[in-house]
């Protein structure tokens, strides 16, 4: 068997690329230590000196604020030095390929870098080429994965639900574009929550769902029915080729959660989603601002959770 | 084999000892795992009215480097404000001091004590940094290669006792 690319010899955290293949025990370590980290945020003194003297390359070829953002608050908690690359306007728009430009940041002594990509394996393609003192984070790789959104979205499906065990969730719109839902199906099935739901129109669910471990529905009706998590996905309109859906209007009708359509879930259900929202398209203002979401939570765990990654990574020999 | 103190015994006279000491406003911090342990008994006996803290020090571990992350962080609680307050500082046995500088280093991260007083339970030789404890319950003769550690049974009783490994 093909050793594990994320994993060291040891078994310990060496990369995250994907939460696809890691054990249940990874998974539950990372949420420990974000727990403890939350600690820490919730001081006056945000900061830890784990990571003082390394350096942290946010290396974004697909543009993003919210993630890099919170990447680089969780690195300066840390006390690394955070260098932000907007690459979509630099070398690379002059021809240098991925790899050579991880090769000259390499150069600069980097300790760990954070890749997002339009293309799916970007980041597997850099981490089989670092330095073995040099990390990877997936911050999202084309259609593949986003295991840090998945990881704090199944943080805050821990902090508000106590529990994996007994948990449907259900993740409604255009699941086919979305890495977002392929990294939280994988930790959920991982972390054993038996009833994993994606809703959608045909057309946005990708055609091996089932075999992922999930139920499909096509009726919000039917899907949301005694769900305890409600996960929006964004209408990704710049992934979007082709005729998928007839207008935004039309999805929102069938598809936009709305307060009636989340009656239908149980009275305590959460509501989350990634961002950025399009609201009034997959999610109505009264919903995303209401008493069942948790959207803003899902923001602030992230941060946490990316200083667990990152810790767990950068120690040791 | 050398003998060692009851801790127990060690527990109670640290309390009596710290009585005549303690401010109605003092605070107590125990260190995870034995040093809160101990914290929490003598918290108890000495009826402080501030809760007791805890701190995981492994955010601030000095060979983190060399080690990675410790195995199962707990998360550090302060339930009071540290600014301008007397800390007793809680742990089980004093070795090499590392533990010490993290805990110093954490708590000040949460404000400016006026000031902090080590109290253990038991002290060895082995220092490698300029620290001392204010009370110790005992000082005890660790073999070369052994390792003094605090012990909790099932009924909640404290011992120590001597194990492999430096």
């Amino acid at each position: 068997m093909a050793r594990n690319p994320q994993l060291n010899g040891n078994g310990e955290l060496q990369h995250l690329l994907s939460i696809e293949g890691l054990p249940r025990e990874i998974l539950l370590k990372i949420l420990d230590t974000a727990e403890s980290f939350v600690g820490v945020t919730e001081r006056d003194i945000k900061k830890v000196p784990l990571l003082r003297g390394k350096s942290v390359f946010n290396l974004f070829f697909e543009g993003s604020t919210r993630t890099r953002t919170t990447f680089e608050i969780a690195a300066k908690r840390l006390s690394a030095d955070v260098i932000n690359l907007n690459v979509a306007v630099s070398s690379t728009s002059k021809g240098e390929s991925l790899l050579d430009t991880v090769a000259n940041l390499s150069a600069m002594q980097a300790d760990i870098f954070v890749v997002r990509h339009g293309s799916s394996g970007a980041a597997h393609l850099v981490a089989r080429h670092v330095k073995p003192h040099e990390h990877v984070i997936n911050a999202g790789d084309g259609r593949h994965a986003h295991p840090t959104q998945g990881l704090l979205d199944l943080y805050t499906i821990r902090h508000y639900k106590k529990e994996f065990g007994g948990l449907t969730v259900a993740i409604v719109g255009d699941v086919l574009h979305s890495r977002v839902a392929r990294s939280l199906i994988h930790g959920l099935t991982t972390l054993g929550v038996p009833e994993v739901r994606v809703i959608g129109p045909q057309t946005l669910i990708p055609a091996g769902a089932a075999a992922l471990g999930v139920r499909v529905f096509h009726s919000m009706r039917e899907g949301l029915a005694g769900a305890d998590v409600v996960v929006m996905l964004r209408l990704q309109n710049e992934r979007m080729s082709g005729a998928l859906l007839p207008s935004a209007q039309e999805f929102n009708k069938h598809y936009g959660l709305t307060a009636d359509k989340l009656a239908l879930a149980k009275p305590d259900a959460i509501v989350m989603h990634p961002g950025p929202m399009n609201r009034g398209v997959e999610i109505d203002s009264s919903v995303a601002d209401g008493p069942h979401s948790v959207i803003l939570p899902q923001v602030t765990f992230g941060i946490s959770v990316r200083m667990a990654v990152m810790s767990m990574i950068a120690g040791g020999g | 084999m050398t003998k060692l103190p009851d801790a127990e015994r060690l527990c109670q006279q640290l309390a009596r000892e710290l009585k005549a000491q303690v401010k109605p406003s003092t605070a107590m911090i125990g260190i995870h795992t034995g040093g809160a342990w101990l914290a929490e008994r003598l918290h108890a006996a000495l009826g402080l009215q501030e809760p007791l803290g805890l701190l995981d020090i492994a955010f601030y571990r000095d060979d983190y480097a060399k080690q990675g992350l410790a195995k199962d962080p707990k998360r550090s609680k302060i339930p009071f404000d540290v600014e301008g307050r007397d800390l007793l500082l809680v742990d089980d046995v004093l070795h090499t001091g590392r533990t010490v500088r993290a805990a110093i280093n954490e708590l000040f991260d949460y404000g400016r004590p006026a000031s902090i007083a080590l109290v253990v339970l038991a002290e060895r030789d082995g220092r490698q940094l300029p620290v001392c404890a204010q009370r110790a319950g005992a000082k005890v003769d660790v073999p070369a290669g052994m390792r003094l550690r605090l012990k909790r049974d099932a009924q909640g009783r404290l011992s120590l006792e001597l194990e492999r490994g430096a």
